[in-house]
């Protein structure tokens, strides 16, 4: 079990920049630190083995303290203290939710509470005995009013309570939208509270959840609920049901209107963290962890798909108990990168007798001062939207999907139990819908050297940041000189970030990429850039980043491709940036459009090899083939599933963009039934769409010039990278992929 | 369900002889049926040392339950994989697998 783990605020950094590390130990008094750069993660022992140099850095020289960090998942609303919360006596809640977990004990809807004092009011949803007022008087004593029936998942519900502090009298409601024969979710309670009063405890007003715990500066909230939440009031008397109604209408009657004191709309700030109040009061919050925005309130007609054609029909948020932004914890050190180091991969790894863990980032030149000709392109994107998957311990289809049993690494069982450590892009979250924000403030266990991925093929299984240490491996074996970048650096900083670089190597799955990425990259290939695609799957998903938090990503997956759950209709555009989301070909830029070549098939089990195509032999390709003979079966080795094309497959198709100069050098062939064509790619399913059957699971290695004097090389598949270092790099994997950055970083146009 | 002949013993020949990799489309399809399984009860390994030993174990099947390992520990996955074959041939046919 893991008994340190932390994570860094920053994932790219300048030299002379400061990082700050916040680190949880649980298994020693006492840990310590040491600045490494990251060469080889991959511990198999059929390769080149673990490989790091360790960096001098007084600053870390020191024994740290190990203490324990909690993480607080889990999304709700924070409205700040007012006191106008304060002079309520007689008091009503009503809201419009949609909840997606009901039988799953008692969550609250609005709150405004005291765990300590047991003392303020919860609206809440009260497991199967549906939606229940809770009341406080603050010395313990409270009282519970509830409907008695259970509420039907998935459905939206008008829900209200109202007190009376005068005559004790207290209402709660709930009232289905769509009404079904033979179910009857319809209530309304009543009864007299016997209490005192109510209390008015201190502490935030809070939506989806309530307050436990504010000490230490942070709010730890409990009872999550599940579901969504649309357009929730408070007003300052008991109001009748009819005025409960009329407070959601249009137009408010003016006589009702002075009673409001919050009316919080979620339509607006969608894009933000902002929670407006819509009241005079101006009693405006923040959404905490991030539960997903620009969702389908109760209004939705269908006639519009965008929320930002119609966003009052988008006024609801969709609250999960797993949601999380930022793990929040407190700064264990700050570490400054040292003047004129040079770009790579690097990381703090943090130590005790019995357990370690790595916190990786990228040094990168300052912008415009390049380190030399060659860059290799970090895929962060691609890393978030991977990061704490929990596929082997949640997915049925994991030990399908590789044909072997699924193996588990110690973060995955940790991950297994520590659900708090937040999902990724490829899991769904505790109530079924998908998890389409990612963010990179807290321990990202998969983003490690020496990780391990039960996806990875047979042999090293390496996944993402692992597997691409192949790739920087390559480079310092072969002797170049290389700066790194991130992904995230491209989307802020554009095309400045690679102007100077001659070559850009990808990883070996490149799988995410926002707009100004993509734009970026397309600037320089005009330019004379030249890209060579070290892998498979890249340019695939659309995705954005949240205009006000960093770190933070989001991905709908809409309309097609695999996925691992799907968007709702009707959802399938960012609230980060309000662009359509899913995959990038579904909007007219196949990944064939920026490499030649796009995803046509996966399996995970073993790799097969490539063999020379006729256009390998073509003039213009001499230069690649150097030292590789005719007939030579390339890549029939590796460090991934044995070979060097497997797990996902790209192939060249000139009617989804692949140029019609390019040239295909090599196809592979001989893949397992395991490998599967794409489902994008079936417009009608057919049962021969397997390895051994359809031509369609194959990688096409490709090379075309570009009109700016650059070119592109692309391998095609994801394994590539692991063949690299075969027989001391001495191979034809190896070979190829130097011949081409050799002729690539060459100043000669293309 | 998919229903295979339990004297179909040339198809565990064949999977003993190369657990992972390309298999008969008979044989593909019986592993589709036992790799097939739910959450519940499921078999996976836990690599307890890198490439050197793998314990078998079950999943619950309940998001957030620790995974069960049992005392069958291999320094081989090939013979973690024709292990878990053996149990899945008894479960669906009834028959023992002998060696």
């Amino acid at each position: 079990m893991k008994t340190i783990v932390g994570y860094s605020d920053k994932i790219s950094a300048t030299p002379g920049e400061a990082i700050k590390f916040m680190v949880s130990c649980t298994g020693a008094k006492s840990y310590r630190a040491e600045f490494v750069r990251i060469i080889h993660g991959d511990t198999n022992p059929a390769g080149p083995g673990y490989k790091e140099e360790k960096i001098k850095a007084p600053a870390l020289a020191k024994t740290f303290p190990g203490r324990k960090q909690e993480i607080h998942a889990g999304s709700y609303v924070a409205i700040p203290d007012s006191p106008l919360f304060h002079d309520l006596s007689s008091f009503s809640v009503s809201a419009l939710i949609w909840p997606t977990t009901p039988d799953k004990g008692r969550q609250s809807l609005l709150s405004k509470w005291s765990e300590r004092s047991k003392g303020g009011f919860q609206l809440v949803v009260d497991g199967n005995k549906g939606v229940a007022f809770v009341l406080g008087d603050g010395s313990g004593k409270t009282e519970e009013f509830g409907t008695g029936k259970a509420l039907v998942g998935r459905e939206w519900y008008f829900v209200g309570a109202t007190y009376d502090a005068a005559s004790k009298q207290v209402h709660v409601y709930q009232e289905p939208m769509e009404q079904y024969a033979k179910i009857d979710s319809t209530a309304h309670a009543k009864g007299v509270s016997k209490l005192k009063s109510v209390a008015r405890p201190d502490g935030p007003l809070v939506m989806a959840a309530h307050a436990k715990d504010d000490s230490g500066g942070r709010l730890a909230c409990a009872g999550h609920y599940n579901g969504k939440i649309e357009r929730p009031k408070l007003a300052n008397r008991a109001l009748s049901r009819l005025e409960l109604e009329n407070l959601h209408a249009a137009l408010v009657p003016s006589d009702l209107a002075t009673a409001i004191v919050g009316d919080w709309d979620f339509s607006r700030d969608i894009m933000s963290v902002k929670v407006s109040d819509m009241s005079p009061n101006r009693l405006h919050g923040e959404i905490v962890n991030m539960p997903a925005r620009a969702m389908k309130g109760h209004n939705w007609t269908g006639k519009e798909m965008d929320w930002k054609h119609a966003p009052r029909q988008y006024g609801a948020i969709h609250f999960h108990d797993d949601d999380l932004y930022d793990a929040g914890w407190d700064v264990d050190f700050e570490f400054t990168v040292p003047a004129n180091q040079k770009s790579g991969v690097y990381a703090v790894r943090v130590y005790t007798e019995t357990d370690e863990d790595f916190m990786p980032f990228c040094v990168k030149p300052p912008l415009g001062k390049a380190g030399a000709k060659i860059c290799f392109l970090m895929p962060t994107a691609s890393y978030m939207a991977y990061a704490n998957e929990h596929m082997p311990t949640n997915a049925t289809l994991a030990e399908m999907l590789t044909g072997q049993l699924a193996v588990l690494y110690p973060h995955d069982v940790f991950l297994n139990e520590h659900r708090e450590y937040g999902a990724s892009n490829y899991d769904t979250h505790s109530d079924g819908s998908g998890v389409c924000y990612s963010s990179r403030l807290r321990p990202i266990l998969n983003m490690r050297p020496k990780y391990a991925s039960w996806l990875g093929g047979a042999g090293s299984s390496l996944w993402q940041f692992n597997a691409d240490g192949h790739i920087a491996d390559w480079l310092e074996a072969m002797g170049y000189e290389f700066d790194v970048v991130t992904d995230e650096d491209l989307h802020h900083e554009g095309f400045a970030r690679i102007a100077p670089y001659k070559a850009i190597l990808t990883g070996s799955h490149p799988e995410y990429w926002s707009k100004p990425a993509w734009d970026a990259l397309d600037a320089w290939k005009r330019q004379g850039g030249r890209l060579m695609y070290m892998g498979a799957n890249g340019w695939y998903w659309r995705v954005a980043f949240h205009p006000e938090k960093p770190g933070m990503m989001e991905v709908r997956r809409g309309e097609g491709g695999i996925r691992a759950w799907a968007a709702e209709p009707g959802e399938y555009y960012h609230s980060f940036t309000g662009e359509y989301g899913g995959l990038w070909r579904r909007q007219g830029k196949p990944p064939q459009m920026v490499a030649g070549t796009g995803f046509s098939a996966q399996g995970f089990d073993i790799s097969s090899y490539f063999k020379r195509q006729p256009d390998s032999f073509n003039p213009r390709a001499k230069f690649i083939f150097e030292g590789v003979g005719k007939d030579e079966i390339i890549g029939d080795f590796g460090l991934i599933g044995g070979g060097a094309a497997g797990l996902e497959l790209d192939r060249a198709d000139r009617l989804l963009g692949t140029p019609p100069h390019a040239l295909v050098l090599a196809s592979s062939e001989g893949h397992t039934d395991i490998y599967m064509v794409v489902c994008e790619e079936l417009l009608i399913n057919y049962p021969a769409a397997t390895g051994s059957q359809s031509p369609l699971v194959r990688a096409d290695m490709v090379f075309y010039e570009l009109a700016g004097g650059g070119a592109v090389f692309s391998s095609s598949s994801i394994a590539w990278s692991g063949s690299l270092s075969h027989n001391n790099y001495k191979n034809n994997v190896s070979k190829i992929t130097d011949n081409v950055l050799k002729r690539f970083v060459d100043e000669k146009p293309f | 369900m998919y229903q295979f002949d339990p004297k179909a013993l040339h198809l565990a020949k064949e999977f003993n002889a190369q657990p992972i990799g390309k298999h008969s489309a008979e044989l593909q399809k019986v592993l589709n049926l036992f790799r097939g399984e739910a959450m519940k009860d499921k078999y996976v390994l836990v690599c307890t040392e890198p490439h050197k030993r793998w314990v078998l174990s079950q999943l619950t099947g309940v998001r957030g339950e620790k995974v069960r390992m049992t005392n069958h520990v291999f320094t081989d996955i090939d013979e973690a994989e024709r292990f878990v074959f053996k149990l899945r041939w008894k479960k669906y046919t009834g028959k023992e697998l002998r060696d």
